[in-house]
């Protein structure tokens, strides 16, 4: 039991990196990584989202839209899950609006360091790509808790590492035609082969 | 050597501004500045009074690795020799002894005894010799056309990665991808960030890793690692992911793998060989041996705690700790890749946590992640890319106790 929920921990953070293993949620992952300090913030931001919304739509999915799941009232054999993909990112819009006005209140310097980024947090495609993974892999509510902590923290810790390298790259002299996107697209991709060192690992 | 110094000085003037040569100016001036100390001075505020610059760094280095040179020489032929000999008694695996180095062999007369280290070593200079000359052309050539057209000089940085590299590469390694994989770790793991000190990734292990996930087929397996065509022998860490323990004493003894007589990547089977070196780098202040100390000790403590928790199914878990230190290449990895002060944590906690984190992922790949049996050189990739948030956070938490400190 506990092994099977650390397995599930384990692989979304190293073997099945959001970030690194599948390139999920690349916009706000380059945008926002400039510096350390606002690249744990959205770190922070991703994995409380991801913790919420991947078992929110677990219970959506599980007893309201796979077949059979309303039969508690009275309609069974009715299949919903053509409405999954407007139904989790509804759910995820929400949550995200909720957090957005928790941090406005009560953590306002973390709320004008994300800027923009947390309402796109919405359209990250890290988060829907959880609920996705989970209704794919048909996972429990309890094992969806640990996939959504574990693939956001994959996804931060991705993004952490990245926001060091390229405070590190201030006093790299890179190419006038690579400045900016190109050089973090190619260090990312390093990135990712040094992670490739999980890839095949049987747990 | 005043001749020598009279020679440069003389050239010297076609290769200023507006002469005809100017554009090849870096390789001039990394000529000089090799074979002289330069007699330029900073002016800025900053100013190191020390002889120690770079280039001088670099080449210590080198120094360091000969002993690892030697043993790549001296085992790649051994191997070869030891091989066609049991070939010769009727072994099984019968290799062939064709190919042009063989004819060289035959020309020079020295045999195929491998009692005798001149015959070991003229084989295996053979092989390690046409990788080394590739590699440090096809880099080389990278590295002056980026000077050139961007115009800043020519480091010795690429003295060592290109020296290092060769080291990894089994015997058996095509060329053309010894050119390839070394353009990749020269062009995109280091002068693409603006050449040598600028890079985030070890750039002769970026070479490494892109040629093992390209190319597996010529770098892993049974078949390359004993320079003689056909001859199939597993490395011994192969040997002990499958049999665990009884498959790698079927194969060698401890004190062999300390020895490095034992087939594997050129350079990086000799744990000795490398202790040589690490002693030269410590001693001169060069290399890091926080680093080592704590990579070593996270690989110690993992593997001896995987042995004690042992596994039914995993084979791995039965190699104690003794093993998992000179088998592979964690001993190269630890004196001469993980060392690297470019890529490496620069703060002294940092270095300990960054030393501490490659051991263990070495230990964890090498016993947990069945396709990859060698897992020193990921390892160090993976700390690199956390070394720099690593040295982040030293420094935050310094600067947070010193406030209070003086807050106090």
């Amino acid at each position: 039991m506990l092994e099977a929920y650390l397995n599930i921990f384990l692989r979304a953070v190293f073997v099945e990196n959001m970030a690194l293993a599948f390139f999920l949620g690349m916009c706000t992952f380059l945008a926002v990584s400039r510096r350390v300090q606002t690249a744990i913030g959205l770190g922070i931001a991703v994995v409380v989202v991801q913790t919420i919304t991947v078992p929110v739509n677990n219970v959506v999915y599980q007893h309201l839209l796979r077949a059979d799941a309303l039969a508690w009232a009275g309609l069974g054999g009715l299949d919903l899950t053509f409405v999954g993909l407007i139904s989790y990112i509804g759910v995820i819009a929400a949550m995200v609006q909720i957090l957005e006005m928790f941090l406005d209140r009560y953590v306002p310097a973390l709320y004008n360091a994300l800027g923009i980024f947390l309402p796109l947090i919405t359209v990250n495609c890290a988060i829907l790509g959880g609920s996705l993974f989970m209704v794919e892999r048909d996972y429990n509510f309890g094992e969806s808790v640990v996939f959504g902590f574990g693939s956001g923290l994959g996804w931060a810790l991705a993004l952490v590492a990245l926001a060091g390298i390229r405070e590190k790259m201030k006093y790299s002299n890179v190419p006038a035609g690579l400045r900016g996107l190109g050089i973090t697209f190619i260090t990312v991709g390093l990135m990712a082969l040094a992670f490739m060192s999980f890839s095949g690992i049987q747990l | 050597m005043k001749l020598l110094r009279d020679l440069l000085d003389r050239t010297g003037g076609f290769f200023a501004a507006g002469k005809p040569l100017a554009k090849l100016h870096p390789v001039y001036e990394a000529l000089d500045t090799f074979l002289y100390s330069p007699d330029t001075v900073t002016s800025g505020s900053t100013h190191v009074r020390d002889q120690i610059d770079l280039k001088r760094i670099m080449g210590l280095v080198v120094v360091a690795l000969i002993p690892c040179i030697y043993m790549a020489m001296w085992n790649t032929g051994y191997q070869a020799n030891l091989a066609l000999a049991q070939a010769g008694a009727g072994g099984a695996a019968a290799g062939s002894a064709t190919g042009w180095r063989y004819a060289v062999v035959a020309f020079l007369g020295v045999g195929h005894d491998p009692a005798s280290i001149l015959a070991n070593l003229v084989l295996g200079a053979l092989y390690f010799l046409p990788v080394y000359v590739v590699c440090m052309a096809a880099g080389g050539l990278w590295e002056v056309l980026f000077a050139v057209v961007r115009k800043h000089e020519i480091n010795e940085g690429f003295l060592v990665t290109g020296m290092l590299f060769p080291l990894t590469l089994p015997p058996l390694i095509p060329l053309w991808q010894v050119a390839l994989g070394i353009s990749f770790g020269v062009v995109i793991g280091k002068e693409v960030f603006g050449g040598t000190g600028r890079n985030f990734l070890n750039p002769a292990l970026t070479a490494r890793a892109f040629l093992y996930f390209a190319y597996p087929a010529e770098i892993t397996g049974d078949a390359v690692w004993v320079a003689v065509d056909g001859y199939t022998f597993a490395t011994p860490l192969a040997a002990g992911a499958l049999e665990g323990l009884q498959g790698v004493t079927g194969q060698i003894g401890w004190m062999e793998a300390f020895m490095g007589t034992m087939p594997g990547s050129m350079g990086e089977t000799s744990a000795l060989a490398c202790l040589l070196g690490a002693a030269v780098l410590v001693l001169t202040g060069v290399g890091s041996w926080r680093i080592m100390a704590a990579m070593s000790l996270g690989a110690v403590a993992l593997a001896q705690l995987l042995f004690f928790v042992g596994s039914g199914t995993n084979p791995m878990f039965e190699l104690d700790a003794t093993w998992h230190l000179v088998l592979g290449g964690f001993a190269f990895g630890a004196v001469f890749m993980a060392t690297d002060p470019v890529s490496a944590s620069i703060t002294h906690t940092g270095q300990w946590i960054y030393g501490i984190l490659i051991g263990v992922m070495t230990v964890l790949i090498r016993v947990v992640n069945p396709a990859f049996p060698e897992g020193v050189m990921l390892a160090i990739l993976f700390g690199n890319v956390f070394a720099p948030v690593i040295d982040h956070f030293v420094i935050q938490a310094n600067i947070k106790r010193r406030l209070a400190r003086t807050a106090a």
